[in-house]
């Protein structure tokens, strides 16, 4: 199948299970009112339909397809099958400047937690950035994740730690568990502008990441801008990742999993996997926040409470069946 | 015959150990030159180092008589294609795509008719399709010289590139590379069979110690003193109707 095949039949699915989760949700609709929301932009079913549920939906696909692009970009880069947008660790400092801006009492700021995120991104994005350029082998550039993720993650708990108030903790834990819950087109449009950015980097490296399939060495006699195409790779996926961060909290598993369901589809190509790895993780995003507005429980369920409890198990047989391919 | 790679007093350290003193090589079109010594002394240091992979103390490598420092990395893969010696290869990529990496400067579709017409070449035209990590070692070391020639850069150096193949594998693995020096191209090869390199080699260069030992055509390059010397081997090359052959035992 041609990639251009692909991504119009992936768009279609995907436009489909948007249209479905639009339509439904906690508060059902009758059908003379589905037709009501058509045709009457100011009646209550199409406040319900375009003012409350699409911008989620959107959020929701816009997330998806960033921490797509982002894990399978990562993938590509450090030629490893379990690389995700967090291995370099701007998912965890990310997460810590939204906690630092909510312990700071700026929730009621509007776009001040998802500015404070996105500020914690390009925090860690900007080392990464140099230690990517400096360090080519794909082990130190993870090792260095790992340090920057454990650090994000040790600071976010002192901020637990010295959090003013058990409200205040909870509205952080809250936050970092990850939603597209009240989300508008405001939200969306924000979120928008960084993953465009971030998207058109990581494209721009695709023939890099194709490049590194055969090593280090290799790609640095290719002929190739390798240098160039790495940072374009890192700095792209950490804006990917820290808008998807900002956007609607640390949602883990998306971008891992997104590429392993398309990578077949382009025969293992890193450069071909790019856009259906997007369109992959913003399927997988919209069908799991349906299913957490669907499931009915007391609190609604947290978007990356459902991504991690569906996905988990979904992967570790996506994992299982693929590990063949994976010898080295 | 102009020279397409020209190293000069070349050394190199890796993180405290030197690791190449005082090398000096020139590679002419349509000779096969071979780099041989024992293990770590200095074979993938030289190659490297004279391709820019490795930092130099001091020296100077040319390509086509320009400076390497002073190439672009487009214009360097149009001088010289690597084949480096980790064949390790990260995705199943089909064989067809992995012999098009080496054709960059071309547009998709050249490159894979490119990429065809080498796979051909290297005898694994019905290998196209198929992913490389599906493939035997010797299949996939094939695709890989596929993608070596698929370069069509005059300087074509390759390390270690019969490392875990089979016989006839390996001879005509050396037998295309001769062929492509037939074409004009310049070859450098570093082996460990010596006696495969006497036979497909116009000369051999032996590092020892990250130094070049000796220099010349094989008979007198890996003489009775340098293997006793350099490679611990009592014994010396036997003329045979196949070629030179190795007839030695360890000192």
């Amino acid at each position: 199948m041609s990639l251009v095949r692909l991504c119009l039949l992936m768009l279609l699915v995907l436009a489909s299970a948007a249209i479905l989760a639009v339509s439904l949700g906690e508060t059902p609709l009758s059908l003379a009112q589905y037709a009501q929301a058509l045709t009457h932009p100011a009646s209550p079913p199409a406040e319900v339909l375009w003012t409350i549920r699409a911008p989620r939906v959107a959020v929701a696909a816009l997330v998806g397809a960033a921490l797509g692009l982002a894990g399978a970009t990562m993938q590509g880069l450090l030629r490893n099958p379990l690389a995700d947008p967090g291995v370099l660790g701007v998912s965890a400092v990310s997460g810590l400047g939204a906690a630092l801006a909510i312990s700071a009492g700026l929730a009621v700021v509007p776009g001040a937690i998802e500015l404070s995120a996105l500020i914690g991104a390009l925090v860690a994005g900007g080392p990464v950035v140099v230690l990517a350029a400096r360090f080519r082998e794909p082990e130190a550039l993870i090792l260095f994740g790992v340090a920057l993720s454990a650090f994000g993650g040790a600071l976010t708990a002192l901020v637990f730690n010295l959090s003013p108030s058990p409200v205040t903790t909870a509205e952080i834990l809250a936050w970092l568990m990850g939603s597209v819950e009240n989300r508008d087109a405001m939200d969306a449009l924000r979120a928008l502008v960084p993953m465009a950015i971030g998207a058109a980097l990581c494209v721009r490296a695709g023939n890099g990441l194709r490049m590194l399939t055969l090593g280090e060495e290799a790609a640095r006699m290719s002929g190739l801008p390798m240098a160039r195409l790495r940072v374009y790779a890192v700095a792209g996926a950490a804006l990917l990742t820290g808008a998807a961060v900002a956007a609607a909290g640390v949602i883990g598993f998306v971008g891992l999993a997104a590429p392993h369901l398309v990578r077949a589809l382009v025969k293992d190509d890193p450069k071909r996997i790019l856009w259906p790895s997007a369109l992959a993780g913003a399927l997988l995003l919209v069908l799991a926040d349906l299913a957490a507005r669907l499931v009915p429980t007391e609190q609604e369920l947290k978007l990356g409470v459902v991504t991690a409890l569906f996905g988990a198990p979904a992967f570790a047989l996506l994992a299982w069946r693929a590990s063949r391919s994976w010898r080295s | 015959m102009s020279a397409l790679w020209t190293l000069t007093t070349l050394a190199a350290r890796h993180g405290r150990k030197t690791v190449l003193e005082d090398a000096s090589l020139s590679v002419a079109a349509g000779e096969v030159v071979g780099v041989v010594g024992p293990n770590g002394a200095g074979k993938t240091s030289l190659l490297r180092a004279g391709l820019g992979l490795l930092p130099l103390e001091s020296g100077e490598a040319r390509l086509s008589d320009q400076p390497l420092a002073s190439l672009k990395p487009d214009e360097r893969a149009r001088l010289v294609g690597y084949l480096p010696q980790d064949r390790r290869v990260a995705w199943n990529l089909p064989a067809r795509l992995v012999a098009a990496l080496g054709a960059t400067d071309l547009a998709d579709e050249a490159a894979d008719t490119l990429a065809l017409d080498c796979l051909a070449r290297v005898g694994a035209a019905e290998l196209a399709d198929r992913g490389v990590l599906d493939m035997s070692g010797g299949e996939r070391a094939r695709v890989l010289l596929a993608r070596l020639l698929a370069t069509r850069a005059p300087l074509l150096v390759a390390d270690e590139p019969v490392a875990g193949l089979d016989p006839d594998a390996q001879l005509l693995t050396l037998d295309l590379l001769r062929a492509e020096a037939a074409k004009g191209a310049a070859v450098v090869v570093t082996l460990h069979d010596l006696g495969l390199a006497a036979r497909s080699c116009d000369r051999i260069v032996v590092v020892s110690h990250g130094r070049i030992v000796a220099e010349g055509p094989p008979r007198e390059a890996l003489s009775r003193f340098i293997l006793g010397h350099v490679f611990r081997l009592d014994g010396e090359l036997v003329e045979t109707e196949a070629g030179p052959v190795l007839a030695a035992k360890r000192v």
